[in-house]
């Protein structure tokens, strides 16, 4: 398979996903409407004290992007196992990981992507210190694609169950928490005005390292759903 | 073209199938019939590479193209728009031929006057048809057909006859399932018949 072959076929795939994701925007604005709302939740549960939100800030505002992934990972390639499409796209001759990683891409695009571009409103509403925004909006710009990358493989192992959806949750979660203690660390260190590189620096290497191994563990979940 | 060799496949550690074999040369038909749920999908999907065989051998030259029961066609996309993507994905030697392709694999299915409209607007036989378009621009020598000429009107069963003997005149290859009360007209072809691995045991008790 020739890499023009293979450049045309993501690309073909990254379009019409992102067709898709249009036709489909209501959708779409589900987990996001969902991570505003767990986010406002929080205010009325633990009290709206401005001291006790900043604490807790960084902790909530990540939880609710993590919930609000998930929610959007079962449909990652559900649809397409469904209606016969990923048997095709098997049969056609393409790399498995190449399509992985255009769905992981296109994912990042219409579900990771808007919740950092949410993310200054979120940490408005939490009384997130101004030296941790912008700590904030970088860590959810490294973490939000391996939220992408790790939750494909999930999503790639449930796809052939009908209820995928909780076992998929049970499945990421734990692969989630060193992002999340990371992520979390470096705000709240950024806040206090303690370095954070080390914390951002290891986010990274998890980007690179998932960047490199998920598509092709994706695309090996993909072909034992098939079978 | 194709030649498999007592093939057979276990499910749950039984035989969906007795183990068959044959050959197949280019410009041949074969057709797979059998009772439902004999395992003809099951075949198919063995010789498409889907699933692994339990036994015996495949030898096949190159790649296959399988239209299986699902069409892989998407609801949220026009006919044309769902054409489009899988001409550009599969990438074939036609492709350079651009819009003027298109137009002519969607004139050929007969769709054309549907061709803006999405694909959850679809009768049964259109998507059929719609799925079927795949044969029109894919260059794979060898296609597997399950059960083609499901939900399709007689103009469309007469399409399907004349893309079909197009391929086979071209020396390509073709291997179809039918549960028999389907077949196609007029072709030189041979035939297989597939014995599902519980009727024998039954045979055996009897």
């Amino acid at each position: 398979m020739s890499t023009q072959a293979a450049s045309t076929a993501f690309s073909a795939l990254l379009r019409r996903d992102l067709l898709l994701a249009y036709r489909r925007r209501a959708e779409l604005l589900q987990p996001l409407a969902f991570l505003l709302v767990v986010t406002t939740l929080f205010p009325l549960g633990v009290g709206p004290s401005p001291q006790l939100l900043a604490d807790i800030a960084p902790g909530v505002i990540w939880i609710a992007a993590l919930l609000a992934t998930v929610l959007s990972l079962d449909s990652l390639f559900r649809s397409d196992f469904e209606d016969g499409t990923l048997e095709q796209m098997v049969m056609s001759g393409q790399s498995l990981s190449l399509i992985a990683l255009s769905r992981i891409v296109a994912h990042w695009l219409v579900a990771g992507l808007p919740i950092v571009l949410l993310s200054p409103l979120l940490a408005m509403w939490m009384n997130l210190p101004d030296q941790g925004l912008s700590i904030l909006i970088e860590s959810l710009i490294i973490g939000t694609p391996v939220l992408s990358l790790i939750g494909a493989i999930g999503g790639a192992l449930t796809v052939s169950l009908k209820r995928g959806g909780q076992l998929l949750s049970l499945l990421v979660f734990p692969l989630y928490v060193p992002l999340l203690i990371l992520a979390t660390s470096a705000v709240s260190a950024a806040v206090v005005d303690l370095p954070y590189a080390g914390q951002l620096g290891l986010m990274f290497a998890g980007l690179i390292t998932a960047l490199t191994l998920a598509p092709f563990a994706t695309a090996a979940a993909l072909k034992l759903s098939l079978s | 073209m194709i030649s498999i060799s007592d093939l057979s496949f276990e499910r749950y550690f039984e035989r969906v199938f007795e183990p068959v074999s044959f050959d197949l040369a280019a410009g041949s038909l074969l057709l797979v019939t059998g009772s439902n749920g004999c395992g003809k999908t099951t075949l198919l999907r063995l010789l498409a590479g889907l699933l692994e065989p339990s036994e015996g051998k495949i030898h096949i030259q190159e790649p296959p193209l399988y239209a299986g029961h699902n069409p892989a066609i998407k609801d949220d996309l026009s006919v044309e728009e769902n054409i489009r993507f899988w001409m550009r994905f599969m990438g074939t030697r036609k492709t350079d031929l651009g819009p003027a392709l298109l137009q002519q694999v969607i004139d050929e299915i007969g769709l054309t006057p549907v061709a803006q409209q999405e694909g959850r607007t679809l009768s049964a036989g259109q998507r059929k048809r719609c799925s079927l378009a795949r044969l029109l621009f894919c260059d794979e020598a060898l296609w597997l057909l399950d059960e083609p000429y499901s939900n399709l009107d007689r103009e469309g069963i007469e399409m399907l006859d004349r893309i079909l003997r197009d391929h086979l005149e071209s020396g390509g290859a073709c291997i179809m399932t039918t549960h028999g009360s389907l077949r196609p007209e007029g072709f030189d072809l041979q035939e297989c018949h597939l014995i599902s691995g519980r009727d024998r045991y039954a045979e055996a008790a009897a």
